[in-house]
């Protein structure tokens, strides 16, 4: 049995269509994540998931229990953290986690050693007001929270949104040694470069899911070769390029330029190509596709079917 | 149980962590009991009149100044023609014109009945007809004492003519005094106000806040959240209704005649049902400026058709049946009737019966509207 199974999930508000057909399936001890800019439908998939929101068609599966009919049952079992911080911000952190855990009628001490790595991390400042806390810590707070009833299911999102990038880090890190405790995590984020941290994902756009796939086996297949392109004058060199017949795309990244072209070719040849276009300062270099460069072919792909 | 007694713990935590909320509860109604006591008073206290006296006879003259005698009038002008009468009235110097009739005297002592005419300014009713009701005694008096000063001049006249004696006294508060009539009423309505307005509040804002996402997603029932919401605040509130009773006898040495756990007992069922209509307007509402708009067009409703500052008695039939659904206008009835006529059980069950009925209809609605799921 699986831990999620969502079927052909489709969410309406009024006339825009939230989610889209949505099927697919995370196991137990997996770390799933959803990929996807903001507004893709991911916190209304969580909001159904966790029986906050109901479905406009479809059906959906939580640790084997049905979303509509077991509602009950499967609110004991999911820890959610939304992508709000939703604590309360005039309790303690001690009084928070209290709260949460006499609620789901057992006691801090007896799932200690479920939250202890990070509960370790925030003890020091147990009696502050949660409201009080900084962003990362506010996380581990939340994180803390959501498990403490040991829960079988547990429902991330965005919690990374808004978090300096070393508590990222630590609490992706988190993540993984939960995993070990055979808990499926169904993480959201809108940070690509968290993608490969998970075992496998979902890129998802515009409430439909454009590719589910382990990353590494998403950034292998990626067949196109593809360049990364770095000079002065950027947005002169992003228009020239786009009108040449080897380009396939070409988008900003950072400080360099991305470009897939349609057939094979070195990187000197396309350097040599453009400083014959008067682009002196060029730098050419043969790279492997990443996360990202998947989703923007892709959603690439699905605009054109539009 | 264990989990409803959390959720309580956990409200009285965060309402005493509030630094607003605790003087909001104590000296705000203190403040506005003494304020409102004093100042909302029927009692008409100046009454500013013009005498147009077209007789300018003794008895006439005998009336100006015993009008002028009653330290609650004052006589502005005594013009000798109407029309500068109604020009005062018109330039709001004065509130009522008494005019006096030629032959005023003379039609007296031939036993025919005098008309004297009372021109009342009613922009503002109160004024006009406590004034008028005033000067009709006065001019009653006046009567009176003409038919005792000369006995045997009226004698040969008809019996009928010998005035009707009334006598009136006012039970439960002898002396008038408005802070003892008011007190018990504002007293009710600010614990009923202030705890609709906090519970409406309240809810909304772990909405706002997104907590009720997060709860929401916990095995937690309906009812345990909802009663976890209703005791804290109900504790509150008879915390209020004891402060603002100990200041009313303090300050005001209000009377309390009836027995005091009578008042309590209904204040529970009472704030119970407030309570319950707070949670419901809090399950409608989005953002806390939503909620405390609609709590407050229905709180100047019941304030205002309470009978706190008008009598419903005095109200058309149609919203005399519309103080029945209104929580406070019972509250008020009971405290007065229980401080200051000493009423028992018994006198109030009406007010009893038609409360709990209401809690029961509210708190049904606010569990039933609640939802955790959209």
């Amino acid at each position: 049995m699986k831990a999620i199974s969502i079927q052909n999930i489709s969410k309406w508000y009024k006339d825009t269509k939230a989610l889209d057909h949505i099927s697919l399936e995370v196991g137990r001890g997996q770390l799933f994540g959803l990929i996807g800019p903001d507004g893709a439908g991911k916190s209304t998939l969580f909001r159904i998931l966790t029986t906050l929101l109901l479905a406009d068609e479809g059906e959906a599966f939580v640790d084997g229990l049905h979303i509509e009919k077991d509602y009950r049952e499967i609110r004991k079992r999911v820890g959610y953290m939304p992508g709000r911080f939703s604590l309360y911000q005039d309790l303690s952190v001690e009084e928070n986690l209290s709260f949460f855990a006499t609620i789901f009628g057992t006691t801090i001490a007896e799932n200690y050693d479920l939250i202890k790595d990070i509960y370790v991390q925030i003890e020091p400042f147990k009696k502050r007001l949660a409201g009080k806390l900084s962003g990362g810590m506010k996380q581990k707070l939340a994180l803390s929270c959501a498990l403490i009833h040991k829960p079988s299911v547990l429902f991330l999102d965005e919690p990374t949104t808004g978090v300096d990038a070393v508590s990222r880090k630590e609490f992706w890190d988190m993540l993984k040694s939960l995993k070990e405790k055979n808990i499926a995590i169904l993480v959201s984020t809108p940070y690509m470069d968290e993608a490969t941290l998970c075992d496998k994902i979902a890129l998802i756009q515009e409430g439909k899911i454009l590719k589910i796939d382990e990353p590494e086996a998403m950034m292998a297949q990626f067949e196109r070769p593809l360049f990364a392109v770095k000079t002065n004058s950027t947005y002169q060199l992003l228009k020239h390029l786009r009108v040449q017949s080897f380009t396939h795309s070409v988008l900003p990244f950072g400080e360099c330029l991305h470009l897939v072209t349609t057939e094979a070719l070195s990187p000197e040849s396309i350097q040599e190509q453009l400083r014959s276009q008067g682009f002196i300062d060029v730098e050419v270099s043969k790279i492997r596709a990443g996360i990202e460069d998947v989703f923007l072919d892709l959603s690439h792909k699905a605009g054109n079917h539009a | 149980m264990r989990r409803l007694r959390f959720l309580i713990q956990k409200e009285f935590i965060q309402i005493f962590r509030n630094k607003a909320l605790l003087p909001m509860m104590t000296l705000l109604p203190i403040i506005q009991l003494i304020i409102l006591s004093n100042a909302a008073s029927n009692e008409v206290k100046d009454v500013r009149i013009a005498v147009v006296d077209h007789d300018q006879s003794e008895l006439s003259r005998a009336l100006s100044n015993k009008i002028v005698a009653n330290d609650r009038f004052s006589l502005l002008a005594a013009p000798f023609n109407k029309k500068e009468a109604l020009d005062l009235m018109q330039l709001d110097e004065v509130d009522i014109v008494l005019e006096v009739p030629h032959d005023f005297e003379k039609q007296l002592y031939r036993g025919e009945a005098p008309q004297l005419q009372t021109l009342v300014n009613a922009i503002n009713g109160q004024q006009a007809t406590v004034g008028s009701g005033y000067l009709n005694g006065i001019i009653g008096s006046l009567n009176k004492e003409i038919r005792r000063s000369e006995p045997l001049f009226f004698s040969g006249l008809p019996k009928h003519n010998e005035p009707v004696v009334v006598t009136s006294n006012n039970w439960y508060n002898p002396e008038l005094d408005y802070p003892h009539f008011m007190a018990p009423g504002i007293l009710a309505e600010l614990t009923a106000l202030l705890t609709i307005v906090l519970t409406a509040m309240n809810t909304v804002r772990e909405r706002e806040i997104g907590t009720i996402e997060q709860i929401n997603v916990t095995p937690i029932k309906k009812w345990e959240f909802i009663l976890g919401k209703l005791v804290p605040f109900l504790c509150l509130g008879l915390v209020l209704l004891t402060v603002g009773l100990i200041a009313s006898k303090l300050i005001f040495d209000i009377p309390i005649r009836g027995n005091i756990g009578l008042i309590f007992a209904y204040a529970v069922v009472n704030l119970i049902c407030v309570l319950g209509f707070g949670l419901l307007i809090s399950n409608f509402a989005e953002t806390q400026q939503q909620a405390i708009f609609v709590a407050f067009f229905f709180v100047l409703i019941f304030v205002l058709m309470c009978g706190l500052f008008t009598p419903i008695d005095s109200m058309p039939k149609w919203a005399q049946y519309a103080t029945i659904p209104n929580p406070l206008a019972h509250f008020i009835s009971v405290s007065r009737k229980v401080l200051l006529k000493g009423s028992g059980l018994a006198d109030i069950k009406m007010e009893f019966v038609y409360t709990i009925i209401l809690a029961l209809l509210f708190n049904a609605a606010a569990v039933w509207s609640y939802k955790k799921q959209e």
